[in-house]
């Protein structure tokens, strides 16, 4: 009796949570003009116009283009600031520790009114390379958090059996170090493109006039109207952020599985 | 020539002084140990040989060449870990070719090189799998295999043995002396293990404290042990309070607490001067335990004591002995019948297995 009523009341937590996005995934493929139920029938015509339409074309390509240049720049500059911190003894290194996490704990809110007026103290307008560096210094402290728990179990006497057969510092790095590394550093990168490709709070702030990311493309559009269009593009921004961090996991495990893990 | 040479190495952290001016040379071919407890220094000395560690002082030289600013991987070093040290990533093929690859050894005969170096450590079958698929002993066999097969021209072993369940590091002790045997190469070997430093060394150097207390052959280090501390760490021994009372032929006589006259031969009493202060250090298994009443051959000493503990053993007993004011430890082959708690027999103690130490008695 007990265990049913947990079992009921899990599950309704469950519908009350996933239960506007199966609405937004199912209207996506309703027939009707308008967004809403009931369904008139099944069609892929949304996705036909969502691939016609080239303002949400524009901001896919924008969205894409700036998340995969945040993963890459977080990881290259995450992966460097955990060696740094974790195999050198670097002065203050629990102070840049914390200075690296912080963009965490402020709210967001917070920290994109903060960079907007401290770019304007500045005098420098905002454009797409500092929509980038807003979308790197929230994304950081996600691959620093990851890469750094997975360098801490790297045993260091490996590196310095590597060094010892005569490998340079450098080739260490990416013979041994980098290679025991990567499931840490793609974990990372995962997160910081999906959280990029889904932020709409810092963008918002940041985004130069005429530059449109999905998140901010989405938005625009519900103030006019709830288009049809808005669910097939939320069940491709599902699709992918939920999707990615999957097929990332995927790959991690058959890496592992390959060396006999 | 000596294959490494230390001269006057220093190594402090901070204000901390880890290993206090040292000098050694390590000939050719041999097999060095550094024996000592934790903190005793002796890894900070091998990873300064190493290249890990830069010495606060001193110098350091390899094959006559002097290596202080050479980085670690100009050395020319096989280098093998307590804990295997692995790539976890890599092939067992693919370990053991590692070296070979910074080295510009032409593919197949890296192979042919990696071949050989598994038969030597008997693993000739383990080549494609993963290290994670290997027993610690049979991972430590590829690590040893990694760091000889790039003909290094020292190999440092540190606690090599130290993670295996007894029984192999036995096996392990017997095997690695064999390979160091029959590819000759200077070994400089790092341990806790008393055991294991009398098997295998051609030298021991004790060390405590950042300081080396004795250098020399495994006998002679067990037998005339220089100071008390390198009585007390090899092996049990009996420290006994006494007063050196002049030479007396070729030996010198003490009056110890307990047994009264003994007379030390001068070749077990290097540094003790004619009168003064001094200790007896006799080994657990050189003082006999005999049924009271026993007449002492041999040039022994006999005198009456009661066994307080017995912890047998198997084939030889420990006997906690009370004499006076005296407790000494005595380790003997069980003859039928070890002695029981409470027996009064008679100790025995040959002067000649005596060592006589300078000393303050506290």
């Amino acid at each position: 009796m007990g265990w049913n009523l947990v079992r009921v009341w899990t599950l309704l937590v469950y519908v009350f949570m996933f239960a506007p996005v199966a609405v937004v995934l199912l209207l996506s493929f309703n027939a009707s003009q308008f967004g809403s139920f009931p369904m008139t029938g099944f069609s892929f015509r949304w996705f036909v116009e969502l691939a016609e339409n080239e303002a949400i074309l524009r901001a896919f390509r924008t969205s894409i283009v700036l998340g995969l240049l945040t993963a890459l720049i977080s990881t290259t500059l995450g992966v460097l600031a955990s060696l740094a911190l974790v195999r050198y003894r670097v002065p203050g290194a629990n102070m840049i520790s914390t200075i690296l996490i912080a963009p965490i704990l402020v709210p967001e809110v917070v920290l994109a009114v903060g960079l907007l007026l401290f770019l304007n103290f500045l005098g420098i307008p905002k454009s797409f390379p500092l929509l980038l560096a807003g979308h790197v210094i929230f994304t950081l402290p996600f691959v620093v958090l990851v890469v750094q728990a997975r360098l801490v179990g790297i045993r260091r006497d490996v590196e310095e059996a590597a060094l010892s057969l005569g490998a340079s510092p450098v080739q260490t790095f990416f013979e041994i170090t980098l290679p025991l590394l990567m499931p840490a550093v793609l974990a990372g990168g995962l997160f910081a493109f999906t959280i990029s490709f889904d932020d709409i709070t810092g963008t918002l702030f940041w985004k130069p006039g005429g530059v449109e990311t999905v998140p901010t493309q989405i938005f625009a559009m519900l103030r006019n109207s709830i288009s049809p269009e808005i669910n097939a593009l939320g069940t491709v921004m599902i699709v992918m952020t939920v999707g990615l961090p999957l097929l990332g996991a995927a790959i991690a495990r058959r890496m592992a599985a390959g060396r006999g893990a | 020539m000596s294959a490494v040479t230390l001269t006057d190495i220093v190594k402090r952290f901070g204000s901390f002084t880890a290993v206090h001016r040292m000098s050694l040379e390590i000939p050719e071919g041999s097999f060095v140990t550094l024996l000592g407890p934790s903190g005793c220094g002796k890894t900070t000395t091998l990873r300064m040989v190493a290249g890990l560690l830069d010495p606060t002082e001193g110098d350091i030289s390899i094959k006559g060449r002097r290596v202080n600013d050479l980085p670690i991987h100009k050395r020319n070093l096989g280098l093998v870990f307590q804990n295997y040290a692995l790539f976890p990533h890599k092939t067992v093929a693919d370990n053991i070719a590692f070296g070979l690859k910074y080295r510009g050894v032409p593919r197949d005969e890296a192979a042919k090189r990696v071949a050989d170096a598994l038969e030597l450590v008997q693993l000739p079958h383990v080549a494609e799998r993963y290290p994670k698929q290997l027993s610690g002993g049979q991972q430590q066999r590829i690590a040893l295999a990694r760091a000889i097969v790039i003909e290094p021209d020292v190999l440092l072993l540190d606690e090599p043995l130290s993670a295996l369940d007894a029984n192999l590091r036995e096996d392990m002790r017997v095997e690695l002396k064999r390979i160091q045997h029959r590819i000759g190469v200077t070994t400089l070997f790092v341990t806790h293990d008393q055991s294991e430093a009398l098997a295998m060394s051609d030298r021991i150097v004790v060390m405590s404290a950042g300081r080396v207390e004795q250098t020399g052959p495994p006998e002679e280090v067990y037998n005339t042990p220089a100071s008390e501390f390198v009585a007390r760490f090899l092996g049990a021994s009996n420290i006994i309070d006494a007063r050196a009372g002049g030479g007396s032929g070729d030996g010198i006589a003490l009056d110890a607490d307990g047994f009264g006259r003994v007379v030390v031969p001068l070749a077990r009493a290097p540094q003790l001067s004619a009168s003064g202060p001094a200790r007896l250090v006799i080994r657990a298994e050189k003082l006999s335990v005999r049924a009271a009443g026993t007449t002492a051959g041999d040039g022994a000493i006999g005198v009456p004591a009661r066994i307080e503990a017995v912890d047998y053993q198997g084939q030889a007993a420990r006997y906690f002995l009370r004499l006076g004011d005296l407790q000494l430890q005595a380790i003997n082959m069980i003859d039928e019948h070890p002695f029981n708690e409470g027996d009064e027999v008679s100790v025995h103690l040959r002067p000649r297995d005596c060592t006589a130490l300078p000393g303050a008695p506290a």
